[in-house]
């Protein structure tokens, strides 16, 4: 499994291309909102900044699949079992994501300001997200690399499934935000746990029989 | 003809409802008043359909153990009745809502979880059409389905629990739970929800025979 991770790695091409890509999101952003001038409402920072990532999400882990040469599959198939590769693809996307997460957040805070006001809770959060995002997403560009009109379908299929944690994700940073105590989003941060712990196991039990077509 | 009681029995417990449930005293609810009568209707839809979808999974599950063209297609027909009986709920949700709370759809957890769900359920009937290979579309739409299933049920049953929600149950509204539920309304309402789930049931085995037929045609026709 971890020579499978590192196989994953040394294909990062795709990496500074979505570094970019966020950077210009973000910058987007600012320009878009310094027009009216002064600082953001909390409420539309969150909500800005959970868009910019779950876009960037969508694109980058889409890659992951899409851009998978027939045989190069073929080989992973003769080599190791599904289970390995689906976990090594999900810890790798989640991996990645996290560090999106952060660079956009880096980036967000400098041009748009920062009004987080618990960043331990904020932090945690976003870790949360990046897993949850990365083991729905992965199956998804799995299922939606098969079909003829992939990108599209990988809209289609993807955001929907994202909505429910995408709720809990912005309710908990919104918690974070406001500087509430631990114990406000502690139901919240749970149901995320539990979310995150069905989709990663669904996806760990249905990927064998994705992989055998 | 030994297998239709439970198709009569459906058709009987829904004539029942229909004239019971608009006939028989209601209580006084607060907001709520003669509105209530929704519950025999509007509820039951989400019965129905949590059960379709259920064994729409299960149809899927046992494809992936043994791929039959006919266990898909019980998937499939299963799905497509579930999410027929989705909209009707929203469909009945809303007008409701539009007589009790003055608009046909407002921003509660509990309306956009269930829109959101039907959303998801939508993208499996595209997913659905965009293969051309049989096999393949049954394995991977099977895949979808147990996946979205895992996925929506907790648009329904777990995360509107978590806020506080205009909907009846909810938030101190007047509720079809427990206490305000009283021993005339349950008289109705079972039998609406288990009327309603058969003619799902009903309905889902009506489209997978007419499926089968056109698939045994298709057969002929190339054979």
């Amino acid at each position: 499994m971890q020579k499978d991770f590192r196989l994953e790695w040394r294909q990062r091409a795709a990496l500074n291309g979505m570094l970019l890509y966020v950077g210009s999101t973000v910058f987007v952003c600012y320009l878009s909102f310094s027009l009216r001038g002064g600082q953001l409402p909390a409420p539309a920072w969150n909500a800005l900044f959970w868009i910019v990532l779950l876009f960037s999400a969508v694109n980058a882990v889409a890659k992951g699949f899409l851009q998978e040469s027939r045989g190069r599959m073929l080989y992973y198939y003769t080599v190791v079992r599904p289970q390995a590769v689906i976990l090594a693809k999900i810890g790798y996307n989640a991996l990645l994501l996290l560090g999106l997460a952060l660079v956009a957040f880096g980036l967000y805070a400098v041009v748009l300001g920062n009004p987080v006001e618990n960043t331990p809770l904020f932090m945690g959060n976003m870790l949360l997200g990046a897993v949850g995002f990365a083991s729905t997403l992965t199956l998804v560009s799995g299922i939606a690399a098969k079909a003829t009109n992939s990108s599209t379908l990988m809209a289609v299929l993807g955001f929907p499934l994202m909505v429910p944690m995408l709720l809990l994700l912005i309710k908990v940073s919104k918690n974070a935000l406001d500087g509430l105590e631990f114990e406000a989003s502690q139901s919240s941060l749970l149901t995320l746990v539990a979310l995150n712990l069905i989709v990663g196991a669904v996806s760990y039990l249905l990927f064998p029989f994705l992989w055998r077509s | 003809m030994k297998n239709t009681w439970w198709k009569a029995l459906s058709v009987v417990l829904l004539l029942y409802v229909a004239v019971a449930g608009l006939l028989m005293p209601v209580p006084r609810l607060a907001i709520l008043n003669e509105s209530i009568r929704n519950l025999y209707f509007h509820v039951p839809m989400w019965f129905g359909m949590t059960f379709i979808l259920i064994a729409s999974v299960y149809y899927s599950v046992r494809y992936l153990r043994n791929p039959a063209p006919e266990l898909d297609i019980r998937a499939h027909e299963s799905a497509r009745i579930g999410i027929l009986m989705g909209c009707v709920g929203l469909a009945t949700g809303s007008i409701w809502a539009k007589y009790t709370w003055g608009a046909w759809w407002t921003n509660d957890p509990k309306l956009n979880g269930a829109a959101i769900a039907m959303l998801i359920y939508g993208a499996y009937l595209v997913l659905r059409s965009s293969f051309t290979d049989e096999q393949q579309r049954a394995r991977i739409s099977a895949i979808y389905n147990i996946f979205a299933f895992a996925t929506a049920m907790p648009l329904f049953y777990i995360l509107p629990r978590l806020t506080d929600s205009l909907h009846p149950g909810a938030g101190g509204n007047p509720a079809f739970a427990r206490y305000d539920l009283d021993s005339d309304m349950r008289l109705v309402f079972y039998p609406a929800v288990i009327g309603w789930t058969l003619l799902a049931f009903w309905l889902a085995q009506l489209a997978s025979r007419v499926s089968l037929l056109k698939l045994k045609v298709y057969e002929k026709q190339l054979a």
